[in-house]
């Protein structure tokens, strides 16, 4: 596998700011980082649809707004629907050429969305879905959600009773309708979400990608370490960097070189309270997971 | 073009002579035969529009004001449970300002289940800034259709239109359809004031302090006055290139009445016959009915009971815990008049879930209120089993 090239197709998008400084997000955001490069690549031709989310708050207040592209704020639930319709607005009133982009938390889409969402992928609308995510309702003062993985602290798994179910597999779900395009990214290599933006414009259909997305209040870790959070969720294969087009061709972005889980915990607070052995209880299942997920790479090879 | 055609078939002509662009529907009973006629429609082409086939109503709202906010004509259906599932989304269509046209067939709230009509569907969403009209016949459903487009993208705020269920959902009778460039002729294309544009990029919808927040919903209320007007001169553009009309308000054999009951929905064609029974007797009765309630037509109300004796409202509808929320709505535009002017007002509860409304129960109404007691405020209810 070719190593993922950081900062090469980066520059190609870098003259173009669509999202500007004086947005309100935390030092540190990794949402705020994935917008712009979203943004740089889709161009200014491309409408943002925006549920309730840390994004409805860090486009600005009225009448501001950090994005130069037209903003919509719709119902925590309905991002998908909304971006769904805004695409058939367009059509009837005969306007093309323009990225309709669903860009939502892990809430949106994990929880209060879900139908819609399912719906959406279902009609295979032909919007752009971004889940930024960032494991838990942060916007509202980081409760759980079920983008949440097992062990984390959060205001509403605390102390002892830390959240003890899995993670929700988002991309294996949505791989499920058979949709276009779906694939996962992070800040950290802005080269594969580039790429990944630029794949999805050039598809149509529901796509969707999703982005780990570092936050450093609610993961009570360093500003400073977003990046290397992300860069550490993927080389520890926590979150495994992929794409599956149509449902069944998966291709791994990167075969990242094996680190600890360990390393990927120490940088966040979320995870203290956790003993050697849930720590290695967490380590498993990531193994478990990838080995799953070589499995399935090569199904269709088998097919 | 004149067919036979169910209130629900008329709903959907409706929408398809003001060449609704995006339709976003769930089926819910009784409101079905809406969207499977707007399906059919649009697949053999006699609607150019795209129909987004959701799964909630929820969902169906949200289809709405997606496409409105991308600057398309949109248009939905639903009912009871459906239309309180949208409630969320209602709030926002209004205070989003998209024109959005709904057509609600109203039924009864569960539990139990009941597919039959009352008013509480709708009256639950009163508040949520739409304009409401109440129809009384499938051709009234197919024309205000139409107008609620006009008076909706005027003051770009939604409407809703609502019809009874079964009593006009179900029921057929001769409509007369406009063609397309007819009402073309009346409702020009949308033309929204502002939109989603690549080129003129706005972002809507995003956070407002206290700074802002009470001048957005005051605007909204002096959209909600001048809807008045707008829809008044939209129902007389109506009958002047139509031929048909309906006011804000109807009244019927009101000119020399002591005794007045209002209705709405079905409700008003029979009381229309009723009335016409109790004149032949010797009763000084007559009929108001309400077609508008949001914005509510307070000076036309007042001055059509100011002076009579006594009026009876008919509440298909029950606000538990306060009464009918017409009777309500009623007290609150007379309370402002001079006392001697002032009718008493009474209230009386009358099929809900669909329960008949027969000429012999509204009969009973009108004598009721003839002899009872002093108004005390108290409701009462019509046809109560044991």
């Amino acid at each position: 596998m070719e190593a993922l090239s950081y900062l090469k197709h980066f520059k190609e998008v870098a003259e173009h700011e669509i999202m500007h400084s004086g947005h309100v997000a935390c030092p540190g955001c990794g949402a705020a980082i994935a917008m712009r490069l979203a943004l740089k690549t889709l161009g200014r031709d491309t409408m943002l649809i925006i549920p309730a989310c840390c994004w409805a708050v860090i486009d600005g207040p009225f009448p501001y707004s950090a994005c130069s592209v037209p903003v919509y704020q719709t119902a925590f639930e309905t991002a998908s629907i909304t971006a769904g319709a805004v695409r058939a607005g367009l059509d009837a009133t005969g306007k093309k050429g323009i990225n309709v982009v669903a860009w939502a938390g892990d809430g949106g889409t994990f929880d209060i969305g879900f139908g819609q969402l399912s719906a959406c992928a279902e009609r295979n609308d032909n919007i752009i879905y971004v889940c930024y995510d960032n494991e838990a309702y942060m916007n509202t003062g980081i409760q759980r959600s079920s983008a949440t993985p097992w062990g984390a602290w959060t205001s509403t798994t605390p102390g002892s009773d830390y959240k003890k179910e899995r993670k929700k597999n988002l991309l294996e779900i949505m791989a499920a309708h058979r949709i276009p395009y779906a694939a996962s990214t992070t800040v950290a290599y802005p080269d594969d979400l580039v790429l990944k933006f630029r794949k999805a414009m050039s598809i149509e259909g529901f796509r969707l990608i999703h982005i780990f997305s570092p936050c450093p209040p609610g993961h009570k870790a360093l500003e400073k370490n977003s990046i290397l959070e992300a860069r550490y969720a993927v080389e520890s294969r926590v979150f495994p960097l992929y794409e599956v087009e149509d449902g069944t061709k998966y291709t791994l972005s990167m075969d990242p070189p094996t680190r600890p889980v360990a390393d990927y915990l120490d940088l966040q607070g979320r995870f203290r309270h956790l003993n050697k052995k849930e720590r290695s209880f967490i380590q498993q299942a990531v193994d478990e997971e990838w080995t799953r997920l070589m499995h399935r790479m090569r199904i269709d090879e088998a097919l | 073009m004149q067919k036979v055609l169910t209130g629900n078939e008329a709903a959907a002509w409706g929408a398809m002579c003001a060449q609704a662009q995006v339709i976003s529907a769930y089926p819910i009973t009784p409101q079905t035969t809406i969207i499977e006629e707007l399906a059919n429609l649009v697949a053999n082409g006699m609607l150019d529009a795209r129909f987004i086939k959701v799964e909630s109503e929820h969902s169906a709202m949200a289809g709405c004001i997606g496409a409105q906010a991308a600057g398309a004509r949109t248009f939905t259906a639903t009912s009871s449970q459906g239309l309180a599932l949208m409630h969320e989304l209602l709030h926002w269509a209004a205070l989003g300002r998209l024109p959005v046209v709904m057509a609600d067939v109203n039924r009864a709230m569960a539990p139990g289940w009941s597919i039959w009509t009352d008013q509480n569907d709708s009256l639950a969403q009163r508040d949520t800034g739409w304009l409401h009209y109440y129809c009384e016949s499938n051709q009234e459903v197919l024309d205000t259709v139409i107008q609620s487009y006009k008076v909706a993208e005027t003051v770009d705020l939604p409407v809703m239109l609502v019809l009874d269920a079964f009593f006009l959902s179900h029921t057929y009778e001769a409509v007369h359809i406009p063609s397309q460039d007819e009402t073309a002729k009346y409702l020009p294309p949308y033309k929204p004031s502002i939109y989603l544009d690549v080129k003129d990029p706005h972002a809507f919808g995003g956070i407002v302090q206290q700074d802002v927040y009470m001048e957005f919903r005051y605007k909204m209320q002096v959209a909600m006055n001048e809807a008045l007007e707008v829809a008044e001169k939209a129902d007389d553009d109506f009958r002047e290139m139509f031929g048909r009309g309906y006011g804000l308000i109807e009244p019927y054999r009101l000119d020399d009445a002591d005794y007045v009951l209002v209705t709405s929905g079905t409700v008003a064609s029979t009381a229309r016959v009723t009335v016409d029974d109790l004149r032949e007797k010797g009763h000084s009765v007559g009929m108001l009915k309400i077609r508008m309630l949001r914005p509510f037509p307070f000076e036309k109300v007042r001055q059509i009971l100011s002076g009579r004796k006594r009026v009876a409202v008919l509440d298909r509808n029950i606000c538990v815990g306060m009464g009918g929320i017409f009777t309500q709505e009623i007290r609150n535009a007379m309370y402002h008049i001079p006392e001697d002017k002032r009718p008493s007002i009474y209230g009386y509860i009358v099929g809900l879930g669909g329960r008949d409304v027969s000429p012999e129960v509204i009969a009973s109404i009108a004598e009721d209120v003839q002899k009872r007691a002093v108004a005390d405020g108290e409701q009462v209810w019509i046809g109560l089993k044991e």
